[in-house]
């Protein structure tokens, strides 16, 4: 089962300069909500910015990670 | 396009074609089967947006194509002029920022009811819903 920190580390060491937060949602460890800050943002759309973040984990949103809610900022 | 081959894609994707704005979700709108779901079709109400709804959850090779066809991998999605808008995140943040309504083509509604110009075109009539895969 993902936990919080598991997430957390795969976000920051796949996103060039990225900063997460992850919390567990409903400590069931498949509802997770990431915060996310990278200078990697910069010039990208909203959509680009959270399918950079879904890529991290590929098929497994959907399947172990249920639910992943997503917010980022460049940090230009 | 039809894909003799994939019913499913291409019903999904004939949807998406098909309606100015639609709302792939869990359950329908008088009966979101998520909290995601259920945010994002509140926002869309109160904006008073209509839209087409399509509940994935009777078949799953539904979200299976989506997710095919749009590269995002959760649901609920939104989709405008053809063009994935988002998920909930976005929809929400899109209505909180006030972007939301001009993307979806429609007027911010006024806070107070009697800030309404005299004359006014009567309110939009019930939403526009569909389930042509269901």
């Amino acid at each position: 089962m993902p936990s919080s920190d598991e997430l957390k580390q795969r976000i920051e060491s796949a996103i060039p300069g990225a900063r997460a937060e992850v919390d567990d949602l409903t400590g069931g460890g498949d509802h997770f909500q990431a915060t996310v800050t990278s200078s990697a943002f910069a010039g990208l759309s909203r959509l680009e910015q959270h399918r950079l973040v879904y890529d991290v984990f590929g098929p497994e949103v959907g399947g172990p990670i249920h639910a992943l809610s997503i917010k980022t900022h460049s940090s230009d | 396009m039809t894909d003799p081959e994939n019913p499913i894609r291409a019903a999904v994707q004939g949807a998406i074609d098909e309606h100015p704005t639609i709302l792939f979700m869990k359950g329908t709108p008088e009966a979101p089967a998520c909290g995601f779901s259920a945010r994002t079709v509140a926002a869309l109400q109160s904006l008073n947006a209509p839209f087409a709804a399509v509940d994935i959850l009777p078949d799953p090779r539904i979200r299976q194509e989506l997710s095919a066809i749009s590269a995002w991998p959760t649901i609920p999605q939104l989709f405008v002029g053809g063009e994935l808008v988002g998920g909930c995140d976005i929809v929400m943040e899109m209505y909180e920022s006030g972007e939301l309504a001009g993307a979806l083509g429609v007027e911010e509604p006024a806070d107070a009811p009697d800030a309404a110009p005299a004359g006014a075109d009567p309110a939009p009539g019930p939403l526009g819903i569909e389930n042509r895969l269901g």
